[in-house]
């Protein structure tokens, strides 16, 4: 990124970015709403503060490299990649339709800025850890690897392996970010399998743990420099965050996780998100 | 019939060797002629011959332990940044455990990931059922975008080791456990995606995969005492499949067996009546594991047990014959 946005410009990005999502969605008339809406904040904060990268240029040698482990948050990369100017936003419309490269759940090979193809969960931080790897074989440790896990979604085996593995390769190039946001498929996560305590079980793990609001960009900026600043260890952002973010009648209910608005509930979500748009300018001002 | 310079096979003295120490010997090659070769293993270094490797260029091994799913996704984060990763163990658990990490994030994901089967099939022998896997050519073979390759012998392996290291392909390299007698030798041509025509004659095709062609040619030997000359096509890439070698065979001889040491459900004898049902139909029968699994026992008493030693080969190929009246 060259230009240096200011936090107010960022919160605004992160609306626009949450209204493309409602649009998107009504669109496309399935996909996961709450997810997507819970991580506008984290995506804003990387594409547009934190990762080197040219919109241009997909494959640029120097880039830093962003994974969605949990691709059925998709929409909210989409998003963030339109706004960032890696394709026309009128795209986004496209999502989930026939000869679309914006697919359902990511598929690397069809849109270029992706680094990965995910959907079925559990993968992601294990691929994460193989380019961190690579990157440090190709002697580019300058370049770092971020990847993105649903909280849900460690329930899978495979996250754990790869927990394991990561602090013996004492991975400094490596950031992972849960989104925690307490809901998955079937309900409350503590309810589903209980994962608390989350901090605790990363740390016995050999990671650097670090809590923030996930819906605080500021805070998931200064947690990025924290992060940077630890060697000798690989490090695990959890990332507080409220599923729905943004849309009132969303927030917090699991009933969101996987579905779409129709057309009342889009009006009604982007008319809120339009007013938040307000207030953000009017608590800087 | 091209030359293809084979061993002096059926010698009693012939050399044995198992498949996997040719790949254990070809991957130190690879990584030789190429610094972005690397390897990657789950707690079976030694008994997958990685340790070639990971003694020649310890920086570029990686131990991941027995975690097959994290095997294969960190192998295509390090395909991801330009690098081939070899990643192995045995067959049961890889592909056998982690075939959706396999088709999500190597096989759609389009990632050049050598995944490497070692103690495949029969020759697992003692460690019984769950350790012989028979299911993997068909799990493999399925997947769009894989390449599957069953070497014959050791020599063939490591040649096909070092085809895999220059292939942008995703692969799958099936290995067996056991020694088995060197078929071909250093002047015998290999090349991903061709079949070889290793005996000719007109009374049926024999068409065999990995080891099972030595048993094939052993058994073409004795058949040939008896007055019937048979074809012996050696396929050892099933996918993907040579369809002109197979099919000029079949046209030739009118009348196909096909022989592996895996389910015959999806195996080398799926895929061949497959090709064949469509292209060019023909009588083929399957040798193989007929939709039953293994158990304990050394190799020669499982062959002899599920009817894939020589002799019952020889037995098949008389009974085929006078059932279609041929002789």
């Amino acid at each position: 990124m060259l230009k240096k946005y200011s936090l107010i410009e960022l919160e605004q990005l992160a609306n626009s970015i949450r209204k493309d999502i409602i649009t998107m969605l009504e669109h496309a008339g399935s996909g996961h709403s709450a997810g997507p809406l819970g991580l506008a904040d984290i995506f804003t904060a990387l594409y547009f503060d934190i990762l080197r990268y040219d919109p241009k240029k997909p494959n640029w040698n120097e880039r830093d490299i962003v994974l969605l482990s949990n691709g059925h948050c998709i929409p909210v990369q989409y998003a963030t990649m339109a706004e960032a100017g890696f394709f026309d936003k009128k795209e986004l419309l496209t999502l989930r339709k026939f000869g679309s490269r914006l697919q359902g759940h990511p598929e690397r090979l069809r849109l270029p800025g992706l680094e990965n193809t995910s959907g079925p969960l559990g993968s992601g931080l294990s691929q994460a850890i193989g380019m961190a790897l690579g990157l440090r074989l190709n002697k580019m440790p300058h370049r770092y690897v971020y990847v993105v896990l649903g909280d849900g979604e460690l329930d899978e085996g495979n996250v754990w392996e790869a927990a394991m593995l990561a602090p013996k390769y004492k991975l400094n190039n490596l950031i992972a970010i849960i989104d925690r946001n307490n809901i998955q498929i079937d309900g409350p996560t503590e309810s589903v399998v209980p994962l608390e305590n989350l901090k605790d079980k990363w740390e016995a793990f050999g990671w650097h743990v670090i809590e923030i609001d996930g819906n605080n960009i500021e805070a998931f900026i200064d947690a990025n420099a924290m992060a940077k600043a630890i060697v000798e260890k690989p490090v695990m952002i959890i990332a507080h965050t409220i599923p729905g973010k943004g849309v009132d009648f969303m927030e917090y209910d699991f009933h969101w996780h996987g579905k779409a608005p129709n057309h009342e509930e889009a009006m009604k979500a982007l008319k809120e998100l339009r007013t938040l748009g307000g207030k953000i300018r009017s608590e800087h001002e | 019939m091209s030359e293809l310079y084979l061993n002096d096979y059926a010698n009693e003295a012939v050399e044995k060797s198992p498949t996997r120490k040719g790949y254990g010997e070809g991957l130190k090659k690879a990584g030789e002629l190429n610094d972005d070769v690397v390897a990657l293993c789950a707690d079976l270094t030694e008994s997958t011959q990685m340790h070639l490797f990971k003694e020649a260029f310890p920086d570029r091994f990686f131990e991941v332990g027995v975690a097959e799913q994290n095997l294969v996704t960190v192998g295509s984060g390090l395909a991801a940044m330009g690098k081939i990763p070899f990643v192995s163990s045995y067959a049961a658990f890889s592909p056998g455990r982690n075939w959706e990490q396999i088709r999500t994030t190597i096989s759609l994901n389009d990632r050049p990931v050598k995944i490497v089967g070692s103690h495949a099939g029969l020759y697992t022998g003692a460690d019984g059922a769950t350790h012989q896997m028979l299911e993997d050519i068909a799990l493999m073979r399925v997947l769009p975008n894989m390449v599957v390759i069953v070497p014959g012998d050791a020599v063939e392996a490591e040649k096909a080791t070092l085809a895999l290291a220059k292939d942008s392909r995703p692969a799958y390299l099936r290995l067996a456990r056991e020694a088995t007698p060197i078929v071909t030798t250093d002047k015998t041509p290999f090349e991903i995606g061709k079949a070889y025509l290793m005996r000719e004659g007109g009374a049926l095709s024999l068409i065999s995969t990995g080891t099972m062609t030595y048993k094939a040619l052993m058994a073409a030997r004795q058949l040939a005492n008896d007055g019937i000359e048979v074809d012996v096509l050696h396929i050892p890439t099933i996918k993907p499949l040579d369809a002109i070698a197979i099919i000029k065979s079949a046209s030739k001889t009118g009348v196909v067996i096909t022989i592996e040491e895996a389910q015959i459900n999806g195996g080398l004898g799926g895929a061949v009546s497959e090709l064949l049902s469509e292209h060019k139909p023909t009588y083929v029968y399957r040798m193989g594991m007929q939709d039953h699994f293994g158990e304990s026992g050394t190799p020669d008493e499982l062959f002899d047990h599920f009817g894939l030693s020589i002799k019952h080969i020889v037995l098949k190929a008389h009974a085929v014959l006078s059932e279609l009246k041929k002789q």
